[in-house]
């Protein structure tokens, strides 16, 4: 079985002054600064910060209303990308390796079956996270956890050098927590930059060395202990608080 | 009168009713798997929308050119691309969801095209629109619903997997590549097209019921959307067989005994399927240790 690939290079993202909209109103406002490649960055924010909104900015969902977001070594669609999951049909009747195989949309495009080494290498991310024996079944009888981690293999099999994740732990238990943490320091230990919404503050500090504080604008963003300072928390809830609805 | 009297003579005896057999299995063959994609989108009531909102279309070729095919088919593809178009553009621009524009100008179609048939056409004109002639397939409208399942099995096969990452996950389509918006419009045109086709099989309204019905019956027997596909055209070609056997036996109208059949299959589904039926689920409630925690 062929071993998942490391990018021979690795990428970075730029944003020059980016201003992103949300549902008619500007969810993030003037961000500027650099993911360096290999990073690993946590982003935090109290609710409404417009977080997943800068997270979709970075991979193109979303336009910015101003400024622009540069990826340098890599094509936009070469991010990969966890999405929040409740923005996947649970209820849609595919089964888990079918998921994972959509990991390889990049290489494969609309029209091309999985050969054998895609297949391998479906088996393979699903073995990473220890749901091998589950590929037959169909995405809606998993659990919350044995979910999050079917949609990291997918994310394995993107094989991307920048991994984007929103939320990647909201609704998991703490033993998955602990094994989903364990396989992102792996993927940054490989030179992957990994950049994930978080919430849970202690994670955070003990795993991700930089971190984005965003409520609306960057309150700050740099070393993690250099971030998260009470004076910066209390200054991201002041602004959320102060921010038009 | 024994059973191949019963079954199979009366498709022997006739060419009316092998054409109709031949048209209603063509319906059956293209829309059938559109509903499919329809109930995984969770846009059922959409065919309804749409099979009211090609009405006008209808009915304007039918005012301008009488029972001309190709204008009442055009005059279709026309208001039905526009209504999906317009409430479109309408969710998209204001607060207004995509289910309530589309509600709002299907009735205003439905309004129209009953207006523009009786500024013209009598009572019954009308009811060859709403219902259809089943019994009564030229060769036009044969050549007519075959090639439009042609093209919708062989475009649907074109963009089946778009369609798939768009239903289950339109986020990670889009920051794949996109293609979603394409196949999402393709495969409302693909709609439209079945349904102003179907309209001279079994009628305006009685279409959506060859499109929703065998999809919605499928979904309760196989868990692949690929296994729900095969088994609603099956479905409906056989609802198309028993419907058309019901109305030569028993008299009755051929394109609402078509529906009939599908709604009965559907039924039973809903009783006894697999996936889902109330027996299924009521036997594992009665199991023991079956709540858990």
């Amino acid at each position: 079985m062929e071993a998942l690939t490391l990018p021979a290079q690795a990428a970075s993202i730029e944003l020059d002054d980016v201003t992103l909209a949300w549902r008619g109103r500007s969810a993030v406002r003037n961000v500027s600064g650099r993911f360096l490649p290999g990073c690993m960055t946590a982003i935090v924010g109290p609710n409404g910060a417009g977080k997943s909104t800068l997270i979709k900015g970075i991979m193109g969902v979303l336009h910015p209303s101003a400024g622009r977001v540069v990826v340098h070594g890599a094509c936009t669609h070469e991010l990969g990308w966890l999405p929040q999951a409740g923005e996947l049909d649970r209820g849609f009747p595919i089964t888990v390796l079918e998921l994972v195989a959509m990991g390889a949309w990049r290489r494969n495009g609309a029209w091309r079956g999985l050969d054998d080494e895609e297949l391998a290498r479906a088996h393979e991310a699903l073995a990473q996270v220890g749901m091998r024996a589950t590929e037959r079944r169909l995405v809606g009888t998993l659990s919350g956890g044995q979910l999050q981690r079917v949609l990291f293999a997918r994310l394995l099999m993107q094989d991307a050098r920048v991994l984007l994740l929103d939320e990647p732990f909201s609704a998991v238990d703490s033993h998955t927590t602990d094994e989903l943490i364990q396989l992102l320091c792996d993927w940054h230990g490989q030179g992957r930059s990994v950049i994930a919404v978080l919430h849970d503050l202690e994670v955070v500090r003990e795993y991700f060395p930089q971190t984005l504080l965003l409520s609306g604008e960057v309150v700050a963003w740099g070393d993690t202990d250099t971030v998260l300072t009470r004076e910066n928390l209390k200054r991201a809830r002041r602004l959320r608080d102060e921010s038009p609805l | 009168m024994t059973l191949w009297d019963v079954l199979v003579s009366p498709f022997l005896d006739y060419g009316f009713m092998r054409r109709a057999l031949a048209g209603a299995w063509a319906l059956a063959a293209g829309a059938a798997p559109l509903g499919v994609f329809l109930v995984l989108r969770r846009m059922s009531l959409m065919g309804d929308a749409m099979s009211h909102a090609i009405l006008p279309g209808v009915a304007a070729g039918f005012l301008l050119a009488g029972l001309s095919l190709p204008a009442m088919m055009l005059g279709g593809v026309f208001t039905g691309l526009a209504v999906a178009l317009l409430a479109g553009l309408v969710a998209r621009l204001t607060p207004l969801r995509e289910d309530a524009s589309f509600a709002a100008f299907y009735l205003i179609s439905l309004g129209l095209g009953v207006l523009l048939v009786s500024l013209r056409g009598s009572n019954v004109d009308l009811l060859h629109v709403l219902f259809g002639t089943v019994l009564g397939l030229n060769d036009d409208a044969l050549l007519l619903v075959t090639a439009s399942a042609t093209v919708t099995l062989v475009a649907l096969a074109l963009v089946y997997r778009l369609l798939i990452a768009e239903c289950l996950d339109p986020g990670f389509l889009r920051a794949a590549g996109g293609g979603g918006s394409l196949a999402h419009m393709g495969f409302l045109a693909l709609v439209v097209l079945n349904l102003v086709a179907g309209f001279q099989v079994l009628g305006t309204l009685m279409v959506v019921g060859m499109m929703m019905l065998p999809a919605a019956s499928a979904r309760f027997w196989m868990a692949s959307a690929a296994g729900q596909i095969a088994l609603a055209v099956v479905i409906g070609a056989v609802a198309s067989w028993v419907g058309l056997l019901l109305s030569y036996h028993l008299n009755v109208p051929a394109s609402p005994a078509i529906i009939l059949s599908a709604g009965a299959a559907y039924l039973v589904s809903v009783a006894v399927g697999p996936h889902g039926g109330l027996a299924h689920v009521l036997r594992r409630r009665r199991l023991p240790g079956a709540r858990g925690w």
